[in-house]
């Protein structure tokens, strides 16, 4: 401010930025009228940046901007195809995902990649208030069942609705494989038992190997609690479990392990078992 | 008394449009969608917002002055509703004859200070009553220039009726008293401004300089009407809403109702005494009467619908104006606005005052 300006420059400059302001406000404004909304574009296309003019809303709930291919959203399992293999479990930095196996004394079935199916879910929940969408589960996944969706809009009043319930089984199912299972392995232990005493029964070393082996698997506290669990709603249970007897496994299953998983039976739950067909629409919309 | 209901009407609905016409302004501007719930395009936002200040619970603050806190609001729409009276709508439609129609509008027009005053002493809170102030040396200030700017159309008319200001930029003006209507004031080129009618008619045309009165006009009935860039006594950002803080619900709608119908009444004001009132804006080209199609003869039921259609649509465009420079400049600061006001627009305005006295008396018939 070194050179005075004169009142008259000054004012003369004033009127000029203004008109000029004035100017750029009624460009907006009619360009905003005039051009056609852009549709939303995908950050993967070229253009993404490159909107000149017109208005940038994106009435959100109506339209969206399509999530890439690759993006991490929620997580889904696609159950039938899944091993209980655990790896998912195990690899998870923050530990959302709670799986209880039950393993099967038969094959159950095949994946729709060929590999075997040798133990039942009892539980696989994923709180995805907990998940950091890092994608490593996916990544591990050997029979890639468990994938993420681009469903990215799932949010909840209540946060143990964050909880999604993959499991295969219902609750009193489980327990009906887990006490099969059990009865199967003290059978074998008997079995061993019998054949090992008569040989070496000073042997206290082999006798411990031998217990240890079922140890390994049946955490024998929680399947009591799960009979509670399932007693407490068995009755309410009854007339649906009646009404559908065994037609189809896999329905049923879906149909009963609602109530246990979700206690408050108000909220009728159209989240704890996802209905795959659903989802996928939600992607094709969005 | 049909004309009052009528112009009740009008401001409601007037309301109710340019609320929704504001955010969608300044939407556009700031290349956004805004309202787009509620009805078509949003434009049934505005009565579902009145629909939920209405239920609000109606707050009156412990330390307020309950009396003066009650009569503040009505106190401020009355004022500006009766501003409405002495405007011509049309040819015919005119709430009252007054021969003094603009002395009377300026004088109801500055009652208005007086309800903005109750408003912040009435609340008790020092942001109303800071807000209050500033409101009150902001319309004191700027009535002067906004006075002078209307004296020197009422010079060179020579009446203080609006009825008669407006047919005087019309066609149908029938010049009893000898008021020179040439072309630019030049008689020898027999030229009757009256004659062509439409823009040509107007004041701000037949008058140059009275277009720069129109400036000075359009920018102090801003700071009038508390309007941005001249809202510092509403200043959200430094007053919480400034002189309406304490208020809510019905008596916030009020306000909010008069603040609009303020708008509304200046750029009809404005637009009577600049741009010709309820006179068409197209003008007779040789044989092709273009001024006659578009305008009926007064005392018709035509001459009432064109007049009423002409005026309410040039308030429209000044109120649109209005509505952008809002979404343009930034506030003004203090010391600003008063300088803008007596170091500018009062000399400015004085200078003209003096040039519409100089006018008239050269360019007499």
């Amino acid at each position: 401010m070194s050179k005075s300006i004169s009142h008259i420059e000054l004012f003369t400059s004033a009127i000029q930025s203004m008109v000029i302001g004035l100017r750029l406000t009624l460009k907006h404004f009619v360009r905003s009228v005039v051009v056609k909304r852009r549709a939303p574009v995908s950050v993967m296309d070229p253009t993404y940046f490159k909107q000149p003019d017109g208005i940038v809303t994106n009435l959100y709930p109506f339209e969206s901007i399509p999530v890439p291919d690759h993006g991490r959203y929620r997580l889904h399992n696609e159950v039938d195809d899944c091993i209980v293999c655990d790896l998912c479990a195990k690899i998870c930095p923050v530990n959302c995902i709670d799986i209880e196996p039950i393993k099967s004394p038969v094959e159950i079935g095949k994946t729709s990649d060929g590999s075997t199916k040798r133990i039942y879910a009892a539980t696989f929940d994923i709180d995805m208030a907990k998940c950091c969408y890092c994608g490593l589960c996916t990544t591990v996944c050997p029979t890639e069942c468990l994938t993420m969706t681009k469903t990215y809009d799932f949010s909840e009043y209540d946060v143990r609705n964050m909880v999604y319930h993959f499991a295969e089984l219902s609750p009193d199912q489980a327990v009906a494989k887990k006490v099969e299972m059990e009865v199967l392995a003290a059978d074998e232990k008997l079995k061993k038992a019998a054949a090992v005493l008569p040989k070496e029964s000073g042997e206290g070393n082999a006798e411990a190997s031998i217990a240890s082996k079922p140890v390994f698997k049946p955490k024998v506290t929680i399947p009591s609690v799960k009979k509670a669990e399932a007693s407490v709603f068995d009755h309410s249970k009854d007339i649906e479990k009646t009404e559908s007897s065994e037609s189809t496994l896999n329905k049923v299953d879906e149909a009963e392990s609602k109530p246990v998983f979700k206690p408050k039976v108000m909220i009728p739950a159209k989240k704890p078992i996802i209905p795959k067909p659903k989802e996928e629409g939600g992607e094709e919309k969005a | 008394m049909y004309i009052v209901l009528f112009v009740l009407a009008i401001i409601l609905l007037y309301a109710i449009f340019v609320v929704w016409a504001e955010r969608k302004v300044a939407a556009f501007i700031q290349d956004r969608l805004g309202p787009m719930e509620v009805g078509p395009y949003g434009m049934l936002q505005t009565i579902a917002d009145l629909l939920k200040l209405i239920q609000k619970e109606d707050i009156i603050p412990t330390g307020a002055d309950r009396f003066l806190f009650r009569l503040a609001p009505i106190l401020i729409f009355t004022a500006i509703f009766a501003g409405f009276a002495t405007l011509p709508l049309s040819p015919e439609w005119i709430g009252s004859k007054a021969d003094v129609g603009v002395f009377f509008m300026i004088t109801i027009l500055s009652l208005d200070v007086v309800g903005i005053f109750l408003l912040g002493w009435a609340s008790n809170n020092k942001f109303s009553i800071l807000g209050s102030f500033r409101s009150i040396a902001q319309i004191i200030s700027y009535e002067l220039p906004l006075t002078l700017t209307i004296l020197s159309v009422v010079m060179v008319s020579q009446t203080l009726d609006l009825q008669e200001i407006s047919y005087q930029q019309g066609i149908w003006f029938n010049n009893t008293n000898g008021i020179n209507t040439a072309l630019l004031g030049i008689t020898s080129w027999n030229i009757d401004v009256n004659m062509i009618g439409g823009f040509v008619s107007w004041n701000a045309f037949k008058y140059p300089f009275l277009f720069l009165a129109y400036i000075i006009f359009f920018i102090t009935t801003l700071a009038e009407c508390n309007r941005a860039p001249f809202d510092i006594p509403e200043g959200e950002s430094e007053l919480v809403a400034g002189f309406h803080t304490e208020y809510s619900g019905f008596r916030f709608a009020i306000l909010f109702l008069a603040e609009y119908a303020m708008m509304l009444l200046v750029a009809f004001l404005g637009v009577v005494l600049f741009f010709g009132s309820w006179n068409t804006a197209l003008p007779n080209i040789g044989s092709l009467k273009l001024a006659e199609m578009t305008s009926g003869i007064p005392g018709t039921m035509n001459g009432n619908v064109w007049g009423f259609f002409w005026l309410i649509s040039k308030a429209l465009v000044v109120v649109f104006l209005q509505i952008t420079i809002r979404w343009t400049y930034p506030r003004l600061r203090v010391d600003q606005l008063m300088n803008l006001c007596w170091k500018v627009l009062l000399p400015l305005s004085l200078f003209l005052v003096m040039l519409s006295g100089i006018w008239v008396v050269w360019m007499k018939l």
